[in-house]
């Protein structure tokens, strides 16, 4: 399954994205890309054929639109012949102030970072469990793993996402399908530019070899990339509240 | 963003005000006073550096657009790096025309500086083998420039080192490869005249020449070194583009003793003794790369930081300059570590300010140990300017306005075509 995968990747101008297309591009993978921006998702489709993707083919999508997802997903999988692997990666980092100064705000954030990423994990999870194969792998983040003042509506969503993949897992558990939570920390892309870096910041091919390897092993679960980031999170959540709200985190 | 990139011979240590990244071919330029695009930053002075001004970092422009792997021809955005080229062109039986002596460059870099390589006496230089590229310029303006369509704003762009708009991708002519060998012969040589021999004797038969020589020897020793010709291996083998090799890196700045004259001989002394003259076979990545192996490599040479020399004087005068330059060296009491003798070729370079030129080019590093280090670089110039010489802007941190001009004397023709937002320290310093 390693060879000539059939890969959907939605999102697949993120940077992410982008690094773990490009893997599979290098094996001959046939791919079909997602994404809101068309002449972006032309410069990565161009890239990924001339590296040897067998096939890359371009849907245009507002992610957003929800009621869209089933006829996407089947657009997909009729374009490879069904799908292998499907890494949902699309998503927006809000401004944690203007989220706090309108709900309206926040909402955006959680319509896109949660409500449309569960269903179309929704929509592969029910054709995935007919053909009894697939790997679902979801970008979460670490911010969802505590709420934070400093971006508790972006945490929210991730955080939800986190447990709406956690009981699909465990739904499709003996199936043969695989739910993949991927959990990065702080990854240097266009997202993140106006943010000074660290040595905890990590590339998006750095991220992206810990997300195709875990695939490649079959994992069903959550991943942690880099895997650092497993052990700061614990202590981060281990943190007794009372503690914490002192925090400036 | 942090501002806080330095060139490869980590001198000057100057401050762009900011660095802004750009991530898609199509973006605009940030309108700052002052920008200069910036890849992998491996320049060895201050042409890479915009003090005071906004660096546009084109790492993350690191797309192919196209390759077809039937012609040999590909064509990528700017921030592609030799290295992540390779991994793609290798397997598909193809290498780059022309490379510098590091994977770590982006390709507008390598086209900005016009590289060059082992194979100038036959293949020119790197912007020889560009069939076209694009070039944003900041009055928003884009255009794709062709040696054909385009000559003059071509041959300002190719080795007019990022002042003419940034480049944004580039399509280049690939050589064709059935192996990752190279078939190496290692010489040694005694002299100046005996170097100068061996490289006309070798131009013909092989495709790669390039001499290194211990400028720490006098007596009968002096301009010993080791002479090294390869071709590519003609009989069908394995096209990787890495050898099975480990990898070192240095973690921290040397303390400055440790290149001191002392050491510095005795390494040269050693490479000379233990450099086996003989044939064998070479995997590309240890042939052409042989200090990527070690990260950071610049490090050793302490916080001061090096500086690099390369120069190149016509071949008339070719012995009695290239000589009198390996005097000046053993008489000044400074070491150079590394330094590499090259005859370059006739293959004319596509650009205005391109560096390669017919003749002997000497490149040499020494730690930067202030006044005394630029005392000798000075006496070194004034050698090459004697000859009819050029310094090579890629490598230099200090030469003068003078030595600048006389090195490009189309330089008349090629300040028109800079953008007027696009500058860079070395620019301000030799000209500006």
């Amino acid at each position: 399954m390693a060879e000539a995968a059939r890969v959907l990747v939605i999102g697949a101008t993120s940077a992410i994205a982008q690094a773990v297309a490009r893997t599979y591009a290098r094996r001959g993978a046939r791919l079909v890309l997602v994404g809101r921006d068309a002449s972006k998702l032309e410069a990565v489709r161009a890239d990924l054929v001339a590296r040897g993707a067998a096939q890359a083919d371009v849907k245009v999508a507002d992610l957003s639109r929800v009621e869209a997802h089933p006829d996407l997903v089947d657009a997909a999988a009729a374009a490879l012949g069904g799908i292998d692997v499907a890494l949902v990666a699309h998503g927006v980092l809000p401004d944690q102030a203007r989220s706090q100064a309108s709900f309206e705000d926040a909402r955006r954030t959680l319509d896109v970072n949660f409500t449309s990423a569960a269903s179309l994990a929704h929509e592969l999870a029910n054709r995935f469990e007919t053909a009894r194969h697939g790997t679902i792998a979801v970008i979460g983040s670490v911010a969802g793993d505590r709420g934070r003042q400093s971006n508790y509506v972006y945490g929210a969503a991730k955080g939800a996402l986190a447990i709406y993949l956690q009981g699909l897992r465990h739904r499709l558990h003996g199936t043969g399908v695989k739910v993949l939570t991927i959990k990065p920390g702080f990854v240097d892309t266009p997202m993140t530019a106006a943010f000074p870096k660290g040595p905890l910041w990590a590339t998006p091919e750095k991220v992206a070899r810990g997300i195709v390897r875990a695939i490649d092993r079959g994992t069903s679960g959550e991943i942690y990339v880099p895997g650092f980031w497993r052990v700061i999170m614990a202590i981060i959540r281990a943190v007794p509240e009372r503690l914490f709200v002192r925090t400036k985190l | 963003m942090s501002a806080d990139r330095l060139s490869w011979g980590r001198f000057p240590r100057e401050r762009a005000a900011r660095v802004h990244s750009l991530h898609w071919p199509a973006e605009p330029l940030p309108r700052d006073a002052s920008i200069l695009a910036r890849g992998c930053g491996s320049s060895y002075g201050d042409s890479c550096l915009n003090a005071g001004g906004t660096l546009v970092d084109t790492t993350r422009l690191d797309r192919l657009v196209a390759f077809d792997r039937g012609a040999g021809v590909v064509r990528c955005e700017a921030g592609v790096t030799l290295e992540a080229l390779l991994e793609v062109i290798v397997p598909a039986g193809w290498f780059l025309p022309v490379t510098p002596g590091t994977r770590r460059v982006t390709v507008g870099g390598a086209v900005a500086n016009d590289v060059h390589g082992k194979n100038h006496h036959r293949a020119g230089t790197f912007g020889a083998h560009v069939s076209a590229l694009g070039l944003a310029r900041s009055d928003g303006s884009r255009s794709v420039i062709a040696p054909g369509s385009d000559p003059a704003r071509f041959a300002a762009t190719v080795g007019g080192l990022g002042l003419t708009g940034l480049i944004t991708w580039v399509e280049l002519a690939l050589r064709p490869l059935v192996s990752s060998s190279l078939d190496v012969e290692t010489v040694r040589f005694h002299g100046v005249d005996e170097f100068l021999a061996l490289s006309s004797e070798s131009a013909e038969r092989f495709e790669h020449t390039v001499a290194w020589v211990d400028t720490t020897a006098r007596g009968a020793g002096f301009a010993r070194g080791l002479f090294m010709r390869a071709n590519h291996a003609p009989r069908p083998g394995p096209l990787t583009a890495r050898a099975r090799s480990r990898r070192l890196s240095i973690p921290f700045d040397f303390p400055a003793f440790a290149l001191s004259r002392p050491t510095v001989r005795a390494f040269n002394a050693l490479h000379f003794g233990l450099g086996r003259a003989g044939r064998g076979t070479a995997h590309l990545e240890p042939f052409f790369y042989p200090l990527d192996a070690i990260g950071s490599w610049n490090r050793m040479y302490g916080r001061r930081g090096f500086v690099q020399h390369q120069s190149v004087v016509p071949m008339a005068p070719a012995r009695e300059a290239v000589t009198a330059l390996l005097e000046a060296i053993t008489a000044s009491g400074e070491a150079s570590f590394l330094s590499v003798l090259k005859v370059f070729g006739d293959r004319p370079s596509p650009g205005m300010l391109s560096f390669p030129r017919p003749g002997v080019t000497l490149a040499l590093d020494f730690p930067m140990r202030g006044e005394r280090t630029l005392a000798l670089l000075d006496r070194l110039d004034a050698i090459v300017m004697e000859a009819g010489g050029a310094i090579y802007p890629a490598k230099d941190a200090r030469m003068s306005r003078e030595t600048f001009r006389r090195s490009f004397p189309r330089l008349g023709e090629f300040v028109p075509h800079v953008d007027p937002a696009f500058s860079s320290s070395f620019w301000r310093r030799v000209h500006g």
